[in-house]
């Protein structure tokens, strides 16, 4: 079991490819198709893409504050990818790769991040809550999610995701001490990027690590490279099987980096020295998966320089749909707080149609 | 004299009272290193060292309650929360020993702690970084509650704040941090906490606002003079303790009133000062007292902002209503 080998006391980092895409310890390669690795890397592309678009799109004045994956993109692809069908996924607010690999639309996405609520009213067959704005809050509802497959006897798993800052508020412990007590199936990720805003994970706890946090809470846990997409995916699909059994929750800790600002409205420059980014661009996700591919003879230099192109295209064509869209309806702020909106919210939005019918 | 913007005031504010008083210590989320996210404490930490001005980790409960036993030993802590809509993790700090240390212990121990924020909306942001939490906080017995709408006002009531020896909740309207610049003396002075201000003088309605919506307020009374309609334009500046006697004073000479806040209408701030002018005034009122207030929604996104917030002309229309009776 990966989770005794590499567990929270071990202070071992469980990775499979190293900083180059050379494969480390070939006996721990997940089974998996060459052709199934390149879709993971694929919609990591596609992450980064519409990551950087966003971006752009943020600089022009078109997009609102926006934060960025850049660098997680394995961790929150790896993660998903073991995820199944019925298997519901609990965000945080930084894990476009993971929506993506889960089947939301960039289109609900960038509506979000564009400013209406609509971007959070997934399809039926999606199984992911909207983004949780206060930090770790959203942990409960996951514990509480697989509390309910435990108790309704279905075998469904919740991936819940949270950063190195959200370990730090009560939340999260109680979040990890109900899962334990209750043996609920759910696998906690906690992204550590080393960053929350400003101030850094040394600053964040005195733990040497996050993951030790399972001891305390009595549940396995398994420090990953998080940048290292086969053993995010080789991790999280142990810690899924074995909540599928019966076995409860596990905590992994995806080591890794967020290259880019903490949204759009920060400046990394003020806390951290471009040294230690560059380091970790080094450690780029993408690129040694990339490499893996290419050694593999299963990808190109020109497929993906194509494809990154064709990607940028599309978050471009999503994001001129949504820019379209407009302003959101006057009628949606008041018509979603019920099922049926009652007397005196009527009545106010009533009120203020009639105004601005006559103010027009 | 030094012209400043309303967060530069309170860097500037925070900056003499460290100076002054070693026992100010300021911390939050981002507080120390970065200098807040809005910069309100940028150079505080180098100026006066790790001890005295310092990032905690990510966990409002504690950034409170820890405030509390510094108080209690003999600190006046100045904690920062990034958002007023991130206050709720620490509102059982908050409502549980915060309001209640003085009365609970009968006099024995009291609280001399800030605790500031953002507050308000308008500024396009993400969820819950709009929340308008007068009455959440307003309500609670026990606590002051203070919002300044200029940067003079912000320094003589961040230093009453800071100099209180109770509790002191300072609502700091982000939507205006940087949106004008005013003449702020650089010398030491005070702005009793508990007092309205009035702004403009006038004879046919009074209009009792607070934070980023008083500069609303007042280009409302613009369209209203060009109408002949004289309004009493009233900031309250503190939400509580109502000063109950300028409001009063005011009605009982206008027979009209208006409040006007962001906050959801339903038991919202200006139910409780409706409540005082017909307590107060009720025998010189000539119309309804009315309330101008944001819908019972949950704060819109950005793209629904617009139909939340008011803008001046809203605010006439619905004044000029009251006037016309
Ligand atoms: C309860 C709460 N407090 C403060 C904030 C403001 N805030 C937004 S993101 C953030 C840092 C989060 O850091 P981390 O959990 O490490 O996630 P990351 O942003 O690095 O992905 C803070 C303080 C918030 N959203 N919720």
């Amino acid at each position: 079991m990966l989770t005794e080998q590499y567990g929270p006391l071990q202070k071992k980092m469980f990775q499979i490819m190293d900083e180059t895409g050379a494969i480390l310890s070939p006996d721990l390669v997940p089974d998996r198709s060459e052709e199934e690795w390149l879709q993971s890397y694929k919609l990591m592309l596609k992450t980064r893409s519409a990551d950087n678009k966003a971006l752009q799109l943020q600089r022009q004045g078109r997009m609102l504050t926006y934060a960025p994956n850049t660098g997680q993109e394995a961790a929150q692809v790896g993660s998903a990818a073991a995820m199944e069908k019925g298997d519901w996924l609990v965000p945080a607010f930084r894990e476009l790769g993971a929506w993506l690999s889960r089947g939301v639309d960039l289109e609900r996405v960038y509506l979000y991040w564009y400013g209406n609520e609509l971007g959070s009213q997934f399809p039926e067959d999606v199984r992911m809550l909207p983004i949780s704005v206060p930090i770790a809050s959203q942990l409960q509802h996951a514990v509480g999610v697989a509390m309910a497959s435990n108790i309704k006897g279905e075998s469904d798993v919740t991936v819940a995701y949270v950063g190195d800052g959200g370990t730090s508020i009560g939340d999260f412990s109680e979040a990890l001490n109900f899962a334990g007590v209750f043996n609920a199936p759910v696998v906690f990720i906690i992204q550590n990027n080393q960053y929350a805003i400003s101030v850094s994970r040394q600053k964040q706890t005195k733990a040497e690590t996050l993951v030790q946090k399972a001891v305390a809470a009595g549940i396995p846990g398994i420090l990953v490279d998080g940048n290292d997409l086969m053993a995010m995916y080789a991790a999280t699909k142990e810690a899924i099987e074995r909540a599928r059994r019966g076995e409860g929750p596990t905590l992994i800790e995806a080591y890794t980096y967020r290259l880019g600002a903490h949204t759009t409205s920060d400046d990394p420059t003020k806390y951290r020295e471009d040294e230690e980014v560059e380091t970790w661009r080094d450690k780029d996700p993408v690129k040694r998966m990339k490499a893996y591919l290419i050694g593999k003879g299963v990808w190109s230099e020109e497929e993906d320089a194509k494809l990154i192109e064709e990607y940028d295209e599309e978050a471009l064509e999503v994001f001129r749909k949504v820019e379209a869209s407009g302003e959101t309806k006057l009628e949606d702020i008041f018509k979603y707080h019920f099922r049926e909106m009652p007397p005196h919210l009527q009545e106010q939005y009533e009120e203020y149609v009639q105004y601005l019918e006559e103010v027009e | 004299m030094a012209v400043m913007n309303l967060i530069s005031t309170i860097n500037h504010t925070l900056d003499v009272e460290l100076e002054r008083d070693d026992s100010v210590v300021v911390f939050g989320e981002d507080v120390g290193l970065e200098g807040g996210v809005f910069r309100a404490t940028v150079g505080l930490q180098k100026k006066y060292g790790e001890k005295r001005v310092f990032d905690t980790p990510l966990a409002e409960s504690a950034i409170v309650g820890t405030a509390v036993g510094m108080a209690i030993n003999g600190l006046r802590p100045v904690a920062e929360i990034q958002f007023s809509g991130f206050i709720y993790p620490a509102y059982n700090q908050i409502i549980s020993h915060v309001a209640r240390m003085r009365n609970r212990t009968r006099g024995r121990l009291h609280l001399p702690m800030v605790i500031r924020m953002p507050h308000g909306g308008g500024i396009k942001a993400l969820e819950h970084h709009s929340e308008s939490l007068d009455t959440l906080l307003g309500h609670i017995p026990g606590l002051k509650v203070v919002t300044p709408s200029t940067p003079y006002d912000a320094k003589g009531l961040l230093l009453s704040a800071i100099r209180d020896d109770d509790p002191v909740i300072f609502l700091e309207p982000s939507k205006i941090y940087r949106a004008f610049k005013q003449e702020v003396p650089e010398e030491d002075y005070t702005i009793p906490i508990g007092k309205a201000k009035v702004l403009k003088e006038g004879t046919d309605v009074t209009v009792v606002t607070w934070g980023a919506y008083v500069h609303e307020a007042l280009k409302a009374d613009k369209l209203l003079t060009e109408e002949g309609i004289q309004a009493e334009i009233i900031d309250l500046r503190t939400i509580s303790p109502i000063d109950r006697d300028t409001i009063i004073e005011s009605v009982q000479k206008t027979g009209r009133f208006v409040v006007i806040h962001e906050a959801a209408k339903s038991f919202g701030p200006g139910a409780e000062l409706i409540a005082l002018v017909n307590e107060g005034a009720f025998l010189h009122l000539e119309a309804p007292p009315t309330r101008l207030a944001g819908f019972d929604v949950t704060i819109p996104i950005p793209r629904g902002e617009h139909h939340y917030f008011m803008d001046a002309q809203r605010m006439a229309a619905g004044i000029k209503k009251v006037v016309h009776y």
